[in-house]
C-alpha cells in the first residue's frame, strides 16, 4: 500500500508542476501579464498614421503604463486611422487638451501611444476625443528627409560654419 | 488483433508491409480508444505509469531545457547583435520555445526515454506470456496494459512540454540578462508584449498533446505486436525511435502550417 500512495503521491506532484509550468507562461510570459483586470474608459484619437500600432498596445504617460490600445480603425470620413484607447478608471484626471503621439521603444521596439497631459481644467472622460495627435515617425519618411531635404541644410550650415572661421581669421 | 497482423506481415513488397503497419496500428489506436472506458476503472495503473512515464522523465527534459534555452541566448545574442537589435532576445526564446523547441525537443526526449521503456516492457510481457496469461484470466490486456500507458504519455507530453520551456526560459535568461548583460526589464517587456497566449502558448500545447498521441501510439504499438524474441523486443525499441522521431518531425511541419 505504502509504495503505490507514494506513487500517486508522486504522480500528483507532476501533474500540479506541469500544469503550475503552463500557469506561470500563460501569465507571466506572455501579453496577459500587461493586462490590466480593473475598469477602464474609452477615449478616441484619430490619428493621420498609426504605422505599425497594434491592439493592446500599451498607453503610456510619462513612461508609466495606463491603459491599451483597444481597437483601430479606419474613419470613411476623414480617412484618418482611428484609434480607441482603454485607460483604466483609477486615472480619471486627465486633462482633456493632453497630446497623443505614436512612439516606438527603442530601435525595433514595439509602438505605443505617449499621452502628455495639458493644462486644461476638464479631464477625459468615457467618449471623449483628443484632438491633438502626432502620427507615428516613419523610418522611411526619416530616410527620405534625410536623404533629399535634410542634407542642403546640414551643407550650408558647415558652410557658414568654415565661412565664418575664415572671416574671424 | 495480432493475428491479422501475423497473417498480413510476410505478404507483398516493402510497400505493402508499410501499408498494412500503418493500418494495423490505426485498428490498434481504435482498440485502444475503446477501450477507455473499461481502463478507467484502472485509475491507479494509470496515475502509476504517468510517474513512469512523466515524473521519472522530469530530470532529462528539465536539464535538456535548462541547456536548450542557455544555448539558444547564445547564439540569438550574437545573431540579434549584428542588428543591434538584443532587446528582442526574450521575445525571440520565448517564442522558439514555446511554438517550436519545446514541444518537438521533448517528444524526441519523451521517445527515446520513455516510448523505448514502454516498447521494452509490453514486448517482454508478450514474449513472457504474460499477456497471453492475462487473456485465459479474462483480464484485457489492451484495456489493463496497453490503454494505460496510452493514456499516460498523452497526459505527461503537454505538462513535460511546458516544463521543458520554463527551463529554456530560466536558462535564456541566466545567460541573457545575468552573463550578457541585456537588460532584464528590456528582456521581460519585450516578451510579454509579443507572446501571445492563444497563437503561441496554447498553439504549442496542443502540438505537445498531438506529440504525445503519436508517439505513446507508436511505443505500445511496437511493443505489442513485437515478435516474442530478444532480437524482436530489440528491433521493436529501435524502431519505436525511429518511427517516433520520423513522425514528430514531420507532423511538427504539418501543424505548424495548419496552426500559423
Amino acid at each position: 500500500m505504502n509504495p503505490r500512495r507514494s506513487f500517486a503521491a508522486g504522480t500528483g506532484l507532476f501533474i500540479l508542476l506541469g500544469f503550475a509550468a503552463l500557469a506561470y507562461l500563460a501569465t507571466q510570459t506572455s501579453s496577459v501579464a500587461n493586462f490590466s483586470s480593473g475598469p477602464t474608459y474609452d477615449v478616441v484619437a484619430q490619428f493621420d498614421n498609426v504605422g505599425s500600432l497594434k491592439d493592446r498596445a500599451p498607453v503610456k504617460i510619462a513612461g508609466v503604463r495606463v491603459g491599451s490600445v483597444k481597437s483601430i480603425q479606419l474613419d470613411n470620413q476623414s480617412m484618418e486611422a482611428k484609434v480607441t484607447l482603454a485607460i483604466d478608471t483609477r486615472y480619471n484626471d486627465i486633462p482633456d487638451d493632453s497630446f497623443a503621439k505614436i512612439m516606438t521603444s527603442g530601435l525595433l521596439g514595439d509602438q505605443f501611444v505617449a499621452l502628455s497631459p495639458g493644462g486644461s481644467p476638464d479631464v477625459l472622460k468615457n467618449g471623449s476625443r483628443i484632438v491633438n495627435t502626432q502620427s507615428a515617425m516613419q523610418l522611411e519618411d526619416l530616410i527620405g528627409k534625410f536623404l533629399v531635404g535634410g542634407s542642403s541644410p546640414a551643407k550650408s550650415g558647415s558652410a557658414g560654419a568654415a565661412g565664418g572661421g575664415k572671416s574671424g581669421g | 488483433m495480432s493475428a491479422d497482423m501475423k497473417a498480413g506481415a510476410p505478404r507483398g513488397g516493402m510497400l505493402v508491409d508499410g501499408l498494412a503497419q500503418v493500418g494495423a496500428c490505426g485498428l490498434f489506436l481504435l482498440g485502444m480508444l475503446g477501450a477507455i472506458p473499461r481502463s478507467l476503472r484502472h485509475l491507479r495503473e494509470i496515475s502509476r505509469q504517468i510517474w513512469f512515464v512523466g515524473a521519472m522523465s522530469l530530470v532529462i527534459i528539465m536539464i535538456s531545457g535548462l541547456f536548450v534555452g542557455m544555448v539558444l541566448a547564445l547564439q540569438l545574442y550574437y545573431t540579434l547583435s549584428i542588428f543591434g537589435g538584443t532587446a528582442a532576445l526574450g521575445t525571440v526564446v520565448a517564442l522558439s520555445l514555446y511554438r517550436e523547441l519545446g514541444p518537438v525537443i521533448t517528444a524526441l526526449l519523451f521517445a527515446g526515454r520513455a516510448g523505448t521503456a514502454m516498447t521494452a516492457e509490453i514486448g517482454l510481457m508478450r514474449a513472457t506470456d504474460q499477456l497471453a496469461a492475462m487473456e485465459m484470466m479474462a483480464v484485457d490486456p489492451i484495456a489493463f496494459v496497453a490503454t494505460p500507458r496510452f493514456l499516460a504519455g498523452v497526459i505527461a507530453m503537454p505538462l513535460l512540454a511546458n516544463v521543458f520551456s520554463m527551463l529554456g526560459l530560466l536558462g535564456a535568461h541566466l545567460v541573457g540578462v545575468t552573463w550578457l548583460g541585456v537588460d532584464n526589464g528590456t528582456f521581460w517587456s519585450n516578451m510579454t508584449s509579443n507572446v501571445d497566449v492563444w497563437k503561441d502558448i496554447v498553439n504549442g500545447t496542443w502540438k505537445a498533446l498531438a506529440f504525445g498521441v503519436v508517439v505513446s501510439l507508436i511505443a505500445v504499438f511496437q511493443g505489442y505486436t513485437a515478435p516474442p524474441t530478444s532480437e524482436g523486443v530489440a528491433y521493436a525499441t529501435t524502431r519505436t525511435v525511429v518511427f517516433a522521431s520520423i513522425v514528430v518531425l514531420a507532423l511538427d511541419f504539418v501543424m505548424t502550417a495548419f496552426l500559423m
